[in-house]
Order: structure tokens, then C-alpha cells, then sequence
């Protein structure tokens, strides 16, 4: 019998196919736990048919899909399943938004939205996977986006 | 004249990079440019822009790019508002950028910006209703001077296409090459980049030529790269750009334009450079037909009358 490394959620959200090593930086992004009080599960380099993946769980919270979409910077394979009563009643896979906004730090320092200015950062998504994303204001690309998430 | 304006509707538009254009609308640009000239030289004058006024916002000196804005608001009758050394506004008590252009925005019908950060042109645009001019955004983008650029090719090679065009110098940094580049692809050129080792084009802007259709040389040596040239365009190494002053220092003064080397070119060769430069061109070339670079920064003026006419509904 498959041994399960972390329990099953009676009702919740399973973040799935995490690119291994990353499911701290999903929690990051996802703002978790903070402003929660929900049980969260983290399963990392768990064996599966493509290798080692990580898993996040998260117990009493439905994340909405359009959210957990801004994971596909880091994890562009990642799925969201919905769980309710045991089962799965959703299952999303995710896939980033036209734009990235407030999320990553543009690589160049001379960037004005590295600046004192009153703007988010904002990157305009030029491939889906592997990621690639491109500063709206000086067009850089930055190639270490993980290390970039603010 | 108007006729001509009713084609393409360019009002309230930002200038930001010249990617923002089709080669349609460049072509159109252009054009009216032409049509600008002898207001440019002030044998013509019509003030289509009386009763407009510019920001002029100058946070990185300049010369050609500020008189040449001034002069074409001057020459259209409208007025020009603003500062050439942001030393004497409230950035030195610490203003942001984006309240200085929602001031500019108050006062005038548009604003003309070179500021030393990337994108600091494009942040502008957000805060402002009236039309933003990028005239330089530190290594980012310099589309007026692009557009100076292929109007002046354009008149002194009639045309673009298949011209053997070398770009030489720094390509690294230089804001102005990188938005040429495209430009020159997007209208089908013979493009070879020459630079040293350490100031080769960066990889986006070959893949950009790439993805137009055209596979750029790239090489150092510009003794070979020169003979079949039609244009040479030569650009500064930028003393300012370089975070390391050792790497400067290495690579300054690599290549020499001089009399000797444009022997060896074709007779009709032209030699461009966005100015200012320092010693990488003999002044004794100013006096051969090669030398085009100061009429190609007059053309700055008709290019920048267009521009601001077709930004702020001005019509000939």
C-alpha cells in the first residue's frame, strides 16, 4: 500500500506538481500562513513519475485559482485541487496572468521601479514555460526570477 | 497638407521606443518630417502650435536633443516651459518623478523627458493625460533620435533596404544602437555590428534582427567590415554608462574613423554618429562628403516638428 507522507484534507486546497524545492517560495507568494489559521501541510522532493515534486496543503481554505496562478512564476507545472468532503471538486492547472504585478524586483538597479516612485513593479509574461517575464519599464529580463520574488 | 494628417491619427500619443511604431507609421513620420524641412530652416513659417506649450524636462544634460525640441516648438509658435539640470526644481528636496510630471502634466500639452533611469519615460506616461516624448531614458531608449536616424539614411541613400549599414563602437550601452537595430532590421538593412569583445550587442537586440528576418554580422574588425559599407555609424563609448571606470579604460579609443580608413570604403560612403563625440572621429573627416553628422542632427528638428505637430493636432 502507498504510503501517504502527509494526510488527506477533509476540505481545502492541494497545491500539486510543485517544481521540487520550491513550495516554501509558493507559500511566499501565496502570503501563507500569514492571514490564516488554516492547518498547512508541506510535502517537498516527494517521488512521482517525473521525478521529485513538492506538495503544499492547506486545510478549511478554498484558494482561488486565479491567485494561485502567480505560482506559475516558479512552478509552471504546479495543479490547484479543490477538495471538498474527501473528493475532488475542482482541479486547476495553473497558468500565469498576461502580467506579473507587485510580485518580483526588476534585476536592473537603475530601473525606476527601483526608484522612490509611487509604482508597483510590473512584468509583462513573454513565455509561460519555462517562465519568462519582462520589466514594463526598462525591458530587462530577468533570469533568476525565484531569487527576485519580493 | 491636412488631408495627409486625417491617414493616421497620432494625437495624445506616447513616444516611448521606436518598437511602439510600424514600419507603416514610421514611413508616415517620416514623410511629414520631409514636408517640415524649410519650416525647419525657417524659410516657411506657418505657428500651427501657437497657444501650445512644452515641458521641456532635462534631468541628464544634453545639447542636440533640448535645442532641437526648443527649436521646433520655437519654430511652430508655441512656447517651451521647464529646466535643463533638475539642480534647481524640487527633486533635490527629495519630490518624486511621478509628482514633477503630474506638475508638467498641469501646465502644459506635453512633455519631452530624458532622465537617467530605464523607464523613467514609460512611468511618466502613467502619470500624465498629456502625450509623454521619451528623449532618452538612461540605457533604455532614445526613439527621436531613431527616428532622425532612418530620415536621414533614407534621404541620403534613398532608401533602406539592403543597405550595408555597420554599426560600430559601443553597442553595449548605447542606447541609440539598440533602437537603430530593430529599426534597420524592420526595414530590411544588411546589418554588421563592430565592436570590442566587451561591448558586443547584447543578445536580445540580435535575436529581435533575428526575429525580423535579417542576421546581423558581428565582428571586430572594422578595416574589413568597412569596405563594403554604404553607411558607417559610429557611436561614443560612453564614459558614463560604465560601472567599472577600469573596463572603461580599457576599451576607450578602440576604433579611430580617419581618412586612411575611409580610403579603403566605398566612394559614396556615409559616416553617421548621434553626437557628441569625443576622439573617435578625426575632425579632418568633417570636411569630406562622408561626414554627415551634423546634417543629420539638423534633421533632429524636422523630425522633432512632426513629431510635436502630429502630438498636439497641429495641422499645416
Amino acid at each position: 500500500m502507498k504510503e501517504l507522507k502527509i494526510p488527506l484534507i477533509k476540505n481545502g486546497s492541494v497545491i500539486d506538481h510543485i517544481t521540487a524545492g520550491n513550495a516554501v517560495k509558493v507559500l511566499h507568494i501565496l502570503g501563507i500562513p500569514k492571514g490564516t489559521s488554516s492547518v498547512v501541510s508541506v510535502a517537498m522532493n516527494v517521488k512521482s513519475k517525473m521525478g521529485k515534486k513538492d506538495i503544499v496543503k492547506v486545510e478549511n481554505r478554498e484558494l482561488d485559482p486565479l491567485e494561485v496562478d502567480k505560482i506559475a512564476l516558479i512552478a509552471p507545472r504546479a495543479t490547484i485541487n479543490i477538495i471538498r468532503d474527501y473528493k475532488v471538486a475542482k482541479k486547476h492547472k495553473v497558468e500565469l496572468p498576461r502580467e506579473i504585478i507587485g510580485l518580483v524586483k526588476c534585476s536592473n538597479p537603475t530601473c525606476v521601479s527601483n526608484a522612490k516612485e509611487p509604482v508597483k513593479s510590473r512584468f509583462i509574461v513573454v513565455c509561460k514555460d519555462p517562465p519568462k517575464i519582462k520589466c514594463y519599464y526598462c525591458e530587462r529580463e530577468p533570469e533568476d526570477i525565484a531569487e527576485r520574488i519580493i | 497638407m491636412s488631408s495627409f494628417l486625417i491617414k493616421m491619427n497620432f494625437k495624445c500619443r506616447d513616444i516611448i521606443s521606436i518598437r511602439d511604431f510600424s514600419k507603416k507609421e514610421i514611413d508616415f513620420i517620416i514623410n511629414f518630417a520631409n514636408k517640415m524641412i524649410p519650416y525647419a530652416r525657417g524659410e516657411k513659417y506657418e505657428p500651427i502650435l501657437r497657444g501650445k506649450v512644452l515641458s521641456s524636462l532635462f534631468f541628464e544634460p544634453s545639447t542636440r536633443t533640448r535645442l532641437s525640441f526648443e527649436t521646433a516648438m520655437n519654430r511652430l509658435g508655441g512656447r517651451v516651459i521647464g529646466f535643463a539640470d533638475p539642480s534647481g526644481t524640487s527633486q533635490k528636496k527629495g519630490e518624486s518623478l511621478a509628482d514633477t510630471i503630474r506638475m508638467a502634466n498641469a501646465y502644459s500639452d506635453a512633455i519631452v523627458i530624458r532622465h537617467h533611469q530605464e523607464g523613467a519615460a514609460r512611468l511618466a506616461a502613467e502619470f500624465a493625460d498629456v502625450p509623454v516624448i521619451n528623449a532618452g531614458d538612461g540605457a533604455g531608449h532614445h526613439p527621436t533620435q531613431c527616428l532622425l536616424d532612418l530620415f536621414t539614411i533614407r534621404a541620403e541613400k534613398k532608401g533602406i533596404k539592403n543597405k550595408n549599414i555597420v554599426l560600430v563602437g559601443d553597442l553595449k550601452y548605447g542606447r541609440t544602437v539598440h533602437s537603430l537595430a530593430h529599426a534597420l532590421a524592420l526595414y530590411g538593412a544588411k546589418l554588421t555590428f563592430v565592436s570590442p569583445v566587451t561591448l558586443k550587442m547584447p543578445i536580445e537586440v540580435i535575436n529581435d534582427c533575428r526575429n525580423l528576418g535579417v542576421e546581423p554580422l558581428q565582428t571586430a574588425s572594422l578595416d574589413k567590415a568597412v569596405k563594403d559599407a554604404d553607411v558607417l555609424y559610429v557611436t561614443r563609448i560612453q564614459k558614463e554608462r560604465f560601472p567599472d571606470p577600469e573596463e572603461y579604460n580599457r576599451v576607450v579609443g578602440s576604433y579611430k574613423i580617419n581618412i586612411e580608413l575611409l580610403n579603403e570604403a566605398k566612394k559614396d560612403i556615409i559616416v553617421m554618429h548621434p553626437l557628441p563625440r569625443v576622439t573617435e572621429i578625426d575632425p579632418e573627416v568633417d570636411k569630406t562628403h562622408h561626414a554627415i553628422y551634423f546634417k543629420q542632427a539638423f534633421n533632429g528638428v524636422p523630425i522633432r516638428m512632426a513629431l510635436l505637430s502630429l502630438l498636439m493636432g497641429g495641422k499645416l
